[in-house]
């Protein structure tokens, strides 16, 4: 489903050039729980950046489902984020003014899904994360891993092929991350792709896989190893 | 639907920043009302105008002695004729004009007593006071009857009767004009300025005939026409310029209509109105860059949300349709909020000065309406787009 050949990732810095991602060739299978680990720095969060469209390769292919990410327009990009690829972040980025519902409500608000389908497709979806009692709430009134969870329920409320899920216990403790650790990995029993980028190497160890990035460069590991 | 979706949206992040939305409305709402005030006085100004024309009679036509244009190839000079009281009594009976007076003036001294006065003094006929709607404070206007028949009554205006008679009543009173004996027979009501600059209040009224010998004149000074129809202006003015040809074989008089004048007056206080609203149109750029202001600051506060909204695969047009949304709101608001505080302050200024006819024009609210939603666009398409082009990777990562 994920292919990555030769992916280079570089950024002029001043007068020299900064390597990100230093000649990536990585395959991802549908269903598969990947996680993406290595200090800061290393370049996990650019190549999370480049599996989710949201970059580009500076040189090599990323081809997702078959199409050659690199040769899309950025409306075509938008089109496969958008029904797709879901991304949970560290910080959440729920909207304050919205509640639970209307933050689950807003990629198919944008996608111009009509007004009755949002509501049904919401509930579905915050029953789900087991947050339906609390869809009229507004972010601020909410945990940190009730937040995380709308915010997963977001990203997965258009069906997408994957989850792209950038240090999303990073800012948790560690019962909430458990929580949010558990509906994530059900989702992924149930089809959904997960990558998740992470330094934190318990939870690295809870995936299938695990994939080392260091100074931009992959050393494939087996799980387990930590 | 996805439109409302998207204006909901708008709202929902307006609501967010009160004060913020609260002030720049209010800018827009300055702006427009400032737009209605200023137009809506320039109306007043076009109406109180026009309807002090319309007192002096706009159904006018006005004959005077002599050619205004120049005419080439009149031979030896072109030699006027007099227009003559014969001239007055034959346009009196065309069909198309109502009523004729006509007009001999002078400034004479009048005295009462030891007491003397300059003033203007009109010889002319009964009909002078329908033509020119004069009112009367005591006793009668000139007597009808022929035109051609000496008399020797007197009508003053009021500021005359005042200064002559210092309170007491000039009725049947006499005054004298160089060696003639006259009668007063009535005083005008006040009538203040006319628009052609001439002071019925400081003026003097005797028959005609009397005012021709008096002055010794041979021609009249004009001669006032009331049409019979208004709409016929036109074909009376060309009946009194082919009866006046016909009478002394050369086009010597000319003729004028009133409602020419006021029509060209009224065409002036329109551009001045319409550069009043232009003046005030200026203020609505001022809050126009306001609502730019405030849209910049809302993009740059909300980089994350827009980040999110591009992560989420959010299309770039419906951002910037969403964040355009809310210009055009705060615009709309804006505008609707000068609307009513232009209508109050109008409605204000009418109950103050009752005599002002302030009143906004038709196509000031329509243009109002217009420019508000205009300054929303025009002012809300370069933050938007600055929206939609914000790196989604670099506006997430901030937080």
């Amino acid at each position: 489903m994920i292919e990555l050949q030769g992916v280079w990732r570089t950024y002029p810095v001043g007068e020299g050039v900064v390597h990100a991602l230093r000649d990536v060739s990585l395959a991802i299978a549908p269903g598969e729980h990947v996680a993406l680990i290595g200090p800061s720095g290393s370049g996990k969060s650019t190549l999370l950046h480049i599996l989710g469209c949201l970059d580009r390769p500076s040189q090599g292919r990323y081809c997702l489902e078959g199409r050659d990410v690199g040769t899309l327009s950025e409306a075509e990009r938008s089109l496969l984020r958008r029904t797709r690829i879901g991304f949970v972040f560290q910080f959440f980025h729920l909207l304050p003014r919205l509640t639970a519902q209307g933050n689950v409500e807003l990629p198919m608000l944008f996608a111009g899904v009509p007004r009755e389908a949002r509501r049904t497709r919401a509930a579905e979806v915050l029953a789900s994360v087991g947050l339906l009692p609390r869809a009229a709430h507004r972010p601020d009134q909410l945990s940190g891993g009730e937040r995380q969870r709308v915010a997963i329920a977001r990203a997965v409320v258009m069906n997408p092929a994957m989850v792209l899920a950038d240090e999303p216990t990073g800012n948790l403790d560690r019962a909430s991350a458990q929580e949010v650790m558990g509906v994530l990995e059900a989702m992924n029993r149930q089809g959904l792709t997960l990558v998740v980028v992470t330094h934190d190497p318990i939870l690295a160890a809870r995936a299938k896989r695990v994939v080392h990035l260091s100074d931009g460069m992959l050393a494939d590991a087996p799980a387990g190893e930590g | 639907m996805a439109f409302l979706d998207l204006l909901g949206f708008a709202l929902g992040a307006l609501r967010g920043h009160r004060l913020r939305t609260a002030l720049s409305v209010t800018g827009v709402a300055i702006g427009i009302t400032a737009v209605l005030a200023l137009t809506a006085l320039g109306e007043g100004a076009r109406r109180y105008i026009v309807d002090e024309f319309a007192t002096l009679g706009s159904n006018l036509v006005i004959i005077l002695p002599g050619k205004v244009e120049t005419t080439g190839g009149v031979p030896f000079g072109g030699v006027t004729h007099d227009l003559t009281l014969e001239d007055h009594a034959a346009l009196a009976r065309l069909g198309r004009l109502a009523r004729a007076a006509p007009i001999a003036v002078a400034t004479e001294t009048l005295r009462h007593g030891d007491l003397g006065r300059s003033a203007p003094i009109l010889g002319t006929t009964a009909d002078y006071q329908e033509i020119r709607r004069l009112r009367l404070a005591a006793g009668t206007f000139l007597p009808s009857g022929d035109p051609d028949r000496s008399g020797t009554e007197i009508v003053l205006g009021t500021k005359v009767a005042q200064e002559l008679f210092r309170g007491e009543s000039p009725l049947g009173q006499v005054v004298r004009v160089g060696p003639d004996r006259f009668r007063v027979v009535g005083v005008l009501a006040p009538r203040g300025l006319s628009m052609l600059g001439f002071d019925l209040d400081e003026a003097a009224f005797i028959p005609v005939r009397t005012a021709m010998r008096l002055f010794n004149r041979t021609s009249l000074f004009r001669v006032v026409a009331e049409v019979r129809i208004f709409a016929e202006m036109d074909l009376a003015k060309a009946d009194v310029l082919a009866l006046l040809k016909d009478r002394h074989r050369a086009e010597d008089v000319t003729v004028f209509t009133q409602d020419a004048l006021l029509a060209s007056f009224s065409a002036i206080l329109r551009v001045l109105t319409l550069s009043l609203a232009g003046i005030a149109s200026v203020s609505l750029v001022v809050a126009g860059v306001g609502i730019m202001n405030v849209m910049l600051v809302s993009v740059t506060e909300r980089r994350a949300e827009i980040g999110l909204l591009k992560a989420l695969g959010a299309p770039a047009p419906r951002i910037l349709l969403a964040f355009l949304a809310e210009a055009v709101i705060l615009a709309a608001l804006g505008g609707a909020a000068g609307l009513a505080a232009g209508a109050a302050g109008v409605g204000l200024l009418a109950l103050v000065y009752p005599d002002f006819p302030v009143a906004i024009p038709l196509w000031a609210v329509g243009a109002a309406v217009t420019l508000s939603f205009l300054v929303g666009v025009g002012f809300g398409v370069w933050p938007a787009r600055r929206a939609t082009r914000l790196d989604p990777i670099a506006a997430l990562a901030r937080r």
